[in-house]
């Protein structure tokens, strides 16, 4: 028995995927890979992770698919490139579903289906935090010189680019 | 019935098929801004694997959730870095087709 929000929402992620890589318009990939995210939100939520749910709506979609939107504003150079030849089509389909396969039956093989989630036991978003302040403080750490160093070498890569001009 | 209580084998095989449509675009596509695409949703089925096998576990535990965390964070500055790359390249050489950028191939 499968649940039906379960299936709306592999639906939606999969088809949404989908027609983000392949949309004509890469307007509308965009949109369609925002709507993917939430998608995947939705499965986070019926996951008992709605705090990972909220963090995805937040940066992914509020964030990322933004800032993704604008670029494509500013590069409207969809035309000049070509589409893919057919063998190439071929090669990338011939190599996804080998990959699927392959991961498939290695998660039949495992006995993966007959893992059910344990009921009636609540797991607490508040233990995210203790374990990021506590067991995980460092990569807490080391990630925050990430961002700031992305955000920096961002801004230098714009700057160098408006002196060229 | 509450929702989310499907076989873990479920979640997996929607994982499995987003990270298969990821490699897909990544080995077709020769738009750079559809590469960054395949590459994200690549991310989100590994996210989706963290949290659903931390739920799925005896015991379950955050240490899944805590982990999708840190992914969508570095995600972000990935994108962030990536799309900064593809404006650069885009004004030096008016051009975002991988193929055609062959200014650095030895």
């Amino acid at each position: 028995m499968v649940d039906i929000v379960f299936l709306a929402l592999a639906a939606v992620s999969i088809g949404a995927s989908v027609i983000a890589l392949e949309a004509r318009e890469i307007v509308y990939g965009a949109v369609a890979l925002g709507v993917s995210f939430l998608g995947l939100a939705g499965f986070f939520i019926i996951l008992d992770a709605p705090f990972v749910a909220l963090f995805q709506i937040t940066v992914y979609v509020g964030a990322v698919v933004v800032l993704i939107l604008f670029t494509v504003m500013l590069i409207r150079r969809e035309k000049g490139v070509k589409t893919p030849a057919a063998w190439e089509r071929g090669v990338g389909i011939v190599a996804a579903a080998v990959l699927a396969i392959g991961m498939g039956s290695v998660a039949f093989a495992s006995g993966l289906q007959t893992w059910v989630a344990p009921q009636g036991v609540q797991v607490s978003f508040r233990e995210i935090g203790v374990q990021l302040l506590t067991q995980y403080w460092p990569i807490l750490l080391i990630l925050g010189l990430v961002l700031a160093s992305a955000v920096m070498g961002a801004l230098t890569l714009a700057k160098v680019e408006r002196e060229e001009k | 019935m509450p929702h989310g209580f499907e076989p873990l084998l479920d979640y997996f095989i929607v994982s499995t098929i987003l990270f298969a449509i990821g490699v897909y675009g990544l080995v077709t596509k020769r738009n750079a801004l559809r590469m960054l695409f395949a590459i994200e949703i690549i991310i989100n089925a590994a996210n989706l694997n963290f949290v659903a096998f931390s739920r799925y576990l005896t015991n379950p535990n955050v240490t899944g959730q805590t982990f999708a965390l840190f992914s969508i964070a570095l995600a972000a500055a990935e994108a962030a870095v990536g799309l900064a790359i593809i404006i650069l390249v885009f004004r030096v050489n008016r051009e975002i087709d991988v193929l055609e950028l062959r200014r650095l191939r030895g």
